[in-house]
């Protein structure tokens, strides 16, 4: 059955669906997360610590955690390889372009695939920013988060990566939610609104919560 | 009217194509988009020159030959066939791009005629409904609802014209096939074969090199049948029901 399933491009989809439905939850818990850091160091650094001790004692000290990491890096693997094989497959499906051209043709898939790349790149620079603190500016302060986010935001760059990044989420939810609903057969006629409007509340909310801790800081209310 | 035609012209499948130039006059606005290239033709000929091949044959919207991109519109402006498109939707002056359809899975074949003999392959994967022949069964043998009657009419409206396939920017083929899946699956009658022809009918269209689906809709703008987007949503649910069943056996 997973064979069939990858090697059809329905199939291939749906594993495209559901990553991204991996994905979207983890972001609504994240951006949860990422709201504290407006109640001060103490609360932030505090829930940064307790999410290495989540499921204590019956798991062991950042057992949990390292389980979403493997999911995570999972669905962002199978995500990003199906979509890749999938564009591939789709741009080889229609060599010549027409002679007489029509703007507004394939406009979400392209936001889709551009906003992909540029999030897959995103992910990389955070984990490496944020996580591991590889090309963190200032000192990488080892669960001392508040004071790292403050650090990465007090640099142009940090903000200008982070918003674009941000900005084409939102619009890779916008389309992607709906998109999954549709490749799981969960979209029909009547629900197609509700479907849309969920949407775009999502990514609005998302994107919002998103952004408003670099302009937290630049605007010095964190710092 | 006087127009200005610029046309995919390409000898034989192996050739290179280019858009050729033509100048039609005394076009009136009652003719079809077939008549009006009929015209061309005949200058053509009497010159001594090639006509432009193109695919017809019912010229009444209900067979799904007819097949042009007419300014970049599959079948034209106007939500119909080209044999039903008529001059009137276009102003005296005008300058007209007609190219055939566009997909790997579908190869010219001469100017603006395309091969659509793959469409033929998903059907003989599962296209059909296995009963018996002889004598017309009894109409109240197998009762229908009402609403699964009107559901499996809106989609055996489909004419297999590929408009669908020239439209998406994929070159994908789920629109048409979701039609032919839903119209049967739908039915008492399409039951038994409800799974095999579902995962069967997608794996050959995956086969003839078809894109996929990425949702864009331009499909369901462009068929003259208005074959809905939720159809593909559709066939994905019964393709993912029948994995899952195929799954447990
Ligand atoms: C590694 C980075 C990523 C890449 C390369 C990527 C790329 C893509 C592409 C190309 C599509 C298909 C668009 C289409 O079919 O029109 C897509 C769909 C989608 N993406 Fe992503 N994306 C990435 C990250 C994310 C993230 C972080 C989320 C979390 C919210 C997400 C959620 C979705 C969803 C829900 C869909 C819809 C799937 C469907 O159409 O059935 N993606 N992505
Ligand atoms: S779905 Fe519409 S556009 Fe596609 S083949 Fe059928 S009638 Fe033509
Ligand atoms: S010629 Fe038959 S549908 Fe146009």
């Amino acid at each position: 059955m997973a064979r069939t399933v990858w090697d059809s491009t329905v199939g291939k989809k749906a594993v495209m669906a559901v990553s991204g439905a991996i994905m979207l939850l983890y972001l609504v818990a994240h951006v949860i997360g990422n709201l504290k850091i407006f109640f001060g160091a103490g609360e932030f650094n505090h829930y940064a610590h307790w999410l290495r001790t989540v499921g204590e004692p019956f798991m062991h000290y950042e057992w949990t955690l390292w389980l979403v990491r493997v999911v995570l890096v999972v669905a962002v693997v199978a995500h990003a390889v199906s979509a890749y094989q999938l564009s591939r497959r789709d741009i080889k499906a229609r060599p010549s372009k027409y002679v007489h051209k029509k703007p507004r043709a394939s406009y979400a898939t392209r936001t889709m695939r551009w906003g992909g790349i540029i999030l897959g790149l995103f992910i990389v620079w955070h984990i490496l920013d944020l996580t591991t603190g590889t090309v963190h500016s200032g000192g990488f302060q080892e669960g001392r988060p508040y004071e790292n986010v403050v650090d990465t935001f007090s640099t142009w760059y940090g903000n200008v990566i982070y918003i674009v990044a941000m900005l084409a989420l939102g619009l890779h939810i916008r389309h992607g939610f709906w998109s999954a609903a549709q490749t799981l057969g969960a979209g029909s006629r009547t629900r197609d609104r509700a479907l849309k409007a969920v949407a775009n509340v999502l990514a609005l909310l998302l994107t919002a919560g998103f952004i408003a801790v670099p302009v937290g800081v630049m605007t010095g209310v964190v710092s | 009217m006087k127009l200005t035609l610029r046309v995919w012209r390409q000898k034989n499948a192996d050739a290179d194509g280019a858009m050729s130039t033509y100048e039609v006059d005394n076009v009136s606005p009652d003719m079809s988009f077939l008549e009006m290239l009929d015209t061309l033709n005949e200058e053509l000929i009497l010159k001594g020159e090639d006509p432009v091949a193109f695919d017809h044959d019912c010229r009444e919207g209900i067979c799904g030959a007819c097949s042009l991109v007419i300014n970049g519109d599959a079948h034209g402006p106007e939500r119909t066939t080209t044999c039903q498109l008529h001059m009137r939707s276009f102003k005296d002056g005008d300058t007209i791009d007609i190219e055939p359809w566009r997909a790997s899975a579908f190869p010219v074949i001469k100017d603006l005629v395309v091969d659509r003999s793959a469409f033929d392959r998903i059907i003989q994967a599962g296209g059909y409904i296995t009963a018996p022949t002889g004598s017309a069964p009894e109409a109240h043998a197998t009762p229908v609802p009402k609403p699964d009657a009107d559901y499996a009419f809106e989609h055996a409206e489909c004419i297999g014209c590929g408009a669908c396939v020239a439209a998406c920017p994929n070159g994908a083929a789920m629109l048409f096939t979701s039609a032919k899946v839903n119209h049967l699956n739908v039915l008492p009658q399409g039951a038994p074969e409800r799974e095999t022809r579902v995962l069967d009918m997608v794996a050959q269209m995956d086969e003839e090199g078809f894109g996929g689906c990425t949702l864009t809709g331009e499909c369901a703008t462009a068929c003259p049948k208005g074959i809905p987007l939720t159809s593909i949503t559709n066939m994905n649910r019964e393709w993912l029901r029948a994995t899952r069943k195929a799954g447990k056996r």
